[in-house]
């Protein structure tokens, strides 16, 4: 197996240079709805839904057992319409889903049901905002409804892949999971920005979701996951070239890794005389390099025909209207109104918007955090440990946790350097801030006695310093406040240690 | 053989009621019944002895308390082995589901155990109900209680020959292309195609999912009307089921019968199923029928259906086309019969489960549907055939505007002898050509005897079809032409089959424990 390290890459720049890159994508969505697609089976893909346990979370239809049928799941045609709705599509009055044929375990049916050549929703645009806060205008093709395909575990090999393999397990929970699948046409002239309208383009879709409530949109569980496709022409050709599609990468940050990649691994390769060869790849989040999957031609023949055993989906033009006039304003839109209501000049809100914090910002506002001290946080510590650690920030802790730590700092039951030390214990699992700070006795000691006594026998042992203070050389008190904080092993006020000090020193 | 098994499932219900015998009695008539003619004519794949008198104890129970389910409730039915059964293996005929029982019942049957109906047990077929004379079900064919050499008919060949050797008074069979009325029609019973969406799929294990259909099988025109109210109706499970409030067919068929007349009904002899070229006596028999109807105050119309020819074509293509799909979930992953050498990939143990698990007619569609469905061939094959499905229904809505109900024989030819055709695709296929319009456009179709041709003495059936929705008009002409060839001949037709069965086995067989698949 071909792990791409030893793949040859030309410079980016040169690459560009002599290459144009043309880009497409398509972005699988989860649908959170409390079942599956065709099944009455709960949905792994709703908040709350423990999938552990292997196949618990099936019905007839997800195993493809003799007799079982498929029935559509109302709600997910609803929240396919309206994430057609805020993609700027046109919603078909009549769409159909189709059979796509083909053999693997992991699809119980052996046919996955999928819409075909009559989607959901069809022809829009998404308005894509750039790190610099220029817009870029994303084409899309369509977006349809379909459902996902169970899992498989490899056991026995020694890279979990099937190759060598002694024998497969397979996990029905995914099968029929909601997905609507966003194709964009193909996008030109992205050019140098091609990694990062890449990666603005998948964020823009999770912010997307996430305002219409219609997914958890979280990537590294898989409820929103991004194949890339990238082919190059030289310049001055007409002729699109040959395009690889990079499967499943699942954060932003790898979104614009893996795009950059194969920009320099096909620019290389046409380089140097060779051909691409069109096939799948696979990102890898830890060489930081694509490998080779299997060869896709567009003559993959699916043998699609209309599922028979589903009539055509026909939403009335009432439930569009009323759709639509439910949508949420745009996260353009909404940005916009965040921006003016935190009160952040555009660097500061471009710097939110670059960590890929905002709703993460937004949401620990909402519960009752400054939105000054809430960027305080995601933009320092918790931006700091992820960049350390190579993952989203939204991953390490949650706007519920950091709106707590920020409420435990302003009623001084911390100080900062303990919020901080508080913060890495929650991002290590520890729990809420609250029982951290209980279970670590981590709490400021705001008890005067404890500190009184702390004092004075600080005051005692240093009598020089006693009679400096009360000569009236207040800045002698340092030397005591620095060994009471050390005998309260920082956790107390200092600034009430510094009142105290004083008060006690005239006594 | 006990008297109790020639009563109708009517008869035996208003018996039930009136309290005069038990339906364990009902039931053990016709395991009895079952055990003595069994061997000669194998209508059955498993016999659920036990488990039938056990359900029948607890209907007599709960009658007891005035708590009976139905009017039907502990009445005996036969259940075809494409319909999924909680209780008892459910194959459709294949190898590669031999003993597997699902995890549900399909909604036809739960409604029918619901009623208090007693499962006696599942019934032959071909495999996966492809095929006209149970030749093609991986156990062994069926046998025509009229003549044991000769077949059944088919797909549902056990049904029908169970409930004309008074194996079971009633039995459920799923039609695709004919597989309820062409047994029927061969076997001298009654069976009915509902429309499409009038009884659910749910459960029933798919050849072609736009085609089938569940219905009854029996040897009245009510009886088939009585099940047909129970399994009929919407199903949530199914998503092609009709929403529609459906009138009683039951009721229609009692009107039927007292009317005794047919005048103000228009009849339409479908010009390109006129017989032209099928069986003399067959012929003969579908002519003096009409002219009975006639006489009974039907004016018969002749109708043109100029696209029916194509019909037979179009419907080799749609249904190989949906079967290569629905049949490729029988790649061993998760049920079923598995073949694995070991040291061997998940592609070949599905390959080898799946040459091994189907049988000769399977794999012919099969193949022949993944042709039709291959890119580049899609449009000339699988588009056109709906395209020509499309015309079939129009044909059939320019018919139905000159006539109240269509005819035609049931079948172009009496039973034929086992092995006649089993090698001869193509003259199998034909043997539909009278059924498979009212497949491609979803209308209900009935089938009823009308006679035994002379040069044979095997039974003859009329087919009667009637727009969709509109199964409750076929239940009210069938019934009336059912009464009117009755009174004629002074006795149903099925008293004329020869008798069958041989010396009684001890008492009790059918009631062992064992009394499991065969």
């Amino acid at each position: 197996m071909a792990t791409g390290a030893t793949d040859v890459l030309m410079d980016f720049d040169e690459a560009l240079e002599r290459f144009e890159p043309v880009l497409g994508f398509e972005v699988h969505v989860e649908l959170s709805t409390a079942t599956k697609m065709f099944s009455p089976a709960p949905n792994p893909a709703a908040p709350g839904v423990d999938s552990s346990v292997p196949n618990s979370l099936v019905a007839p239809v997800d195993m493809g057992l003799p007799g079982a049928l498929p029935v559509v799941n109302a709600e997910a045609v609803r929240y396919s319409i309206s994430l057609g709705l805020a993609l700027g599509c046109s919603i078909a009055p009549t769409s159909r889903f189709a059979r796509k044929n083909y053999f693997y375990p992991d699809l119980g049916k052996n046919y996955q049901i999928s819409q075909y050549d009559e989607p959901i929703a069809f022809e829009g645009t998404v308005e894509v905002e750039l790190e610099d806060g220029t817009l870029w205008t994303v084409p899309i093709e369509r977006a349809h409804m379909e459902e996902d395909a169970g899992k498989l575990t490899h056991v026995g090999g020694a890279t979990g892949r099937i190759q060598g393999a002694d024998h497969s397990l397979v996990d029905y929970n995914r099968a029929g999971v909601p997905l609507v699948e966003i194709v964009t046409k193909p996008i030109f002239g992205a050019e140098h920005r091609a990694p990062e309208i890449a990666k603005a383009y998948v964020a823009t879709i999770r912010d997307i979701v996430r305002s219409l409530g219609i997914s958890e949109a979280r990537m590294e569980r898989g409820n929103l996951r991004c194949d890339a496709n990238v082919s190059l022409r030289p310049r001055g050709q007409e002729r699109l070239g040959t395009r690889t599609e990079t499967k499943n990468v699942n954060s932003l940050r790898s979104v614009e890794r893996a795009v950059r990649y194969e920009i320099q691994r096909q620019a290389a390769i046409l380089a140097a005389g060779g051909t691409i060869v069109q096939e799948t790849r696979h990102w890898h989040e830890d060489t930081g390099s694509t490998s080779a999957g299997r060869p896709k031609s567009d003559a993959d023949d699916y043998r699609y025909f209309p599922e028979p055993d589903l009539l055509p989906v026909e939403p009335s033009l009432a439930l569009i209207e009323e759709l639509r006039a439910a949508l949420p304003e745009s996260p353009a839109a909404f940005r916009r109104r965040l921006q003016a209501d935190y009160g952040f000049t555009d660097g500061e809100f471009r710097d939110i918007l670059n960590a890929g914090v905002l709703a993460e910002l937004e949401e620990t506002v909402s519960k009752g955090a400054a939105p000054a001290q809430a960027r305080k946080w995601w933009l320092g510590e918790i931006l700091r440990i992820a960049n350390q650690r190579g993952v989203e920030p939204g991953t390490l802790v949650s706007p519920l946790h950091v709106s707590e730590l920020i409420a435990l700092t302003e009623n001084g039951d911390l100080t900062d350097r303990l919020a901080r030390q508080v913060l890495e214990l929650v991002v290590a699992g520890e729990g809420s801030p609250e029982e951290v700070v209980q279970a670590r006795g981590l709490k400021v000691v705001s008890d005067d006695s404890a500190l009184i006594a702390a004092i004075d026998e600080a005051l005692a042992s240093q009598p020089d310093v006693l009679q400096k203070i009360k000569d009236g050389k207040v800045q002698a008190a340092g030397a005591v406040i620095g060994a009471v904080m050390k005998a309260m092993r920082g956790q107390a006020d200092a600034a009430r240690v510094r009142e105290l000090v004083l008060e006690r020193a005239q006594a | 053989m006990s008297e109790l098994t020639r009563w109708t499932a009517a008869e035996l219900a208003e018996h039930l009621d009136a309290g005069d015998v038990s339906s364990v009695e009902a039931t053990r008539a016709h395991l009895d019944r079952i055990a003595e003619v069994e061997p000669d004519v194998h209508a059955f794949l498993h016999v659920a002895g036990p488990a039938a008198l056990t359900r029948a104890e607890e209907i007599d129970r709960l009658r007891a308390e005035g708590r009976a389910p139905s009017a039907l409730a502990g009445v005996p039915v036969a259940i075809k082995d494409v319909l999924c059964t909680l209780d008892m293996p459910s194959t459709a005929g294949s190898k590669i589901l031999e003993g597997w029982v699902p995890p549900y019942d399909a909604t036809p049957v739960a409604r029918l155990r619901a009623a208090g109906l007693v499962p006696l047990g599942k019934t032959n077929m071909d495999e996966f109900a492809m095929g006209s004379s149970t030749e093609y079900s991986a156990y062994g064919a069926t046998h025509n209680p009229w003549d044991l050499s000769r077949i059944p008919g088919g797909s549902g060949g056990g049904s029908a020959a169970a409930v004309a050797a008074f194996e079971a008074p009633v039995a459920l069979g799923s039609d695709t292309g004919g597989s309820i009325r062409q047994p029927a029609a061969v076997t001298g019973t009654v069976g009915v195609k509902p429309t499409y969406g009038g009884v659910s799929r749910y459960g029933s294990i798919a050849l072609a999912s736009s085609l089938d259909q569940v219905g009854p099988v029996s040897r009245t025109v009510l009886d088939a009307a009585l099940i047909h109210d129970v399994i009929g109706g919407h199903d949530p499970h199914d998503a092609t089921s009709l929403t529609d409030e459906w009138p009683s067919m039951a009721a229609a068929a009692r009107r039927g019968k007292a009317e005794g007349s047919l005048a103000g009904v228009r009849v339409g002899v479908v010009h390109q199923l006129d017989g032209s070229g099928f069986q003399g006596g067959v012929r003969q028999r579908f002519g003096e029928a009409l002219k009975r109807m006639a006489e009974a105050g039907a004016e018969i119309v002749e109708v043109q259906a100029p696209h029916f020819e194509y019909a037979i074509s179009a419907y080799y293509l749609i249904l190989p086309a949906e079967a290569s799909s629905n049949l490729a979930k029988y790649d061993s992953v998760r049920f079923g019969l598995r073949v694995d050498p070991g040291r061997s990939t998940t592609e070949q143990v599905m390959a080898l489960s799946r040459e091994a698990g189907f049988g000769p007619e399977v794999k012919r569609r099969v193949i022949l549907g993944t042709y039709a469905l291959s890119a580049g061939y899609y449009d000339a094959y699988y588009g056109s055939a709906q395209q020509v499905r499309t015309l079939v229904q129009r044909d059939f809505t320019a018919a139905f505007e000159q006539a109240d109900v269509l005819v035609s024989p049931s079948a172009p030819t009496t039973a034929f002898p086992l092995g006649e055709k089993v090698d001869d695709p193509l003259a199998m296929y034909l043997n539909d050509v009278t059924t498979i319009p009212a497949n491609l456009a979803g209308i209900p179709g009935m089938s009823l005897p009308i006679g035994l041709a002379p040069e044979d003495g095997l039974p003859v059936g009329l087919q009667l079809m009637a727009p969709a929705r509109e199964d409750a008009r076929l239940y009210r002409v069938g019934a009336t032409v059912e009464a009117l060839l009755e009174a004629e001949w002074g006795a149903p037709l099925l008293s004329r089959a020869p008798k069958l069965g041989r010396p009684v086995p001890p008492p009790g067989f059918g009631t062992e424990p064992d009394g499991g698949t065969r």
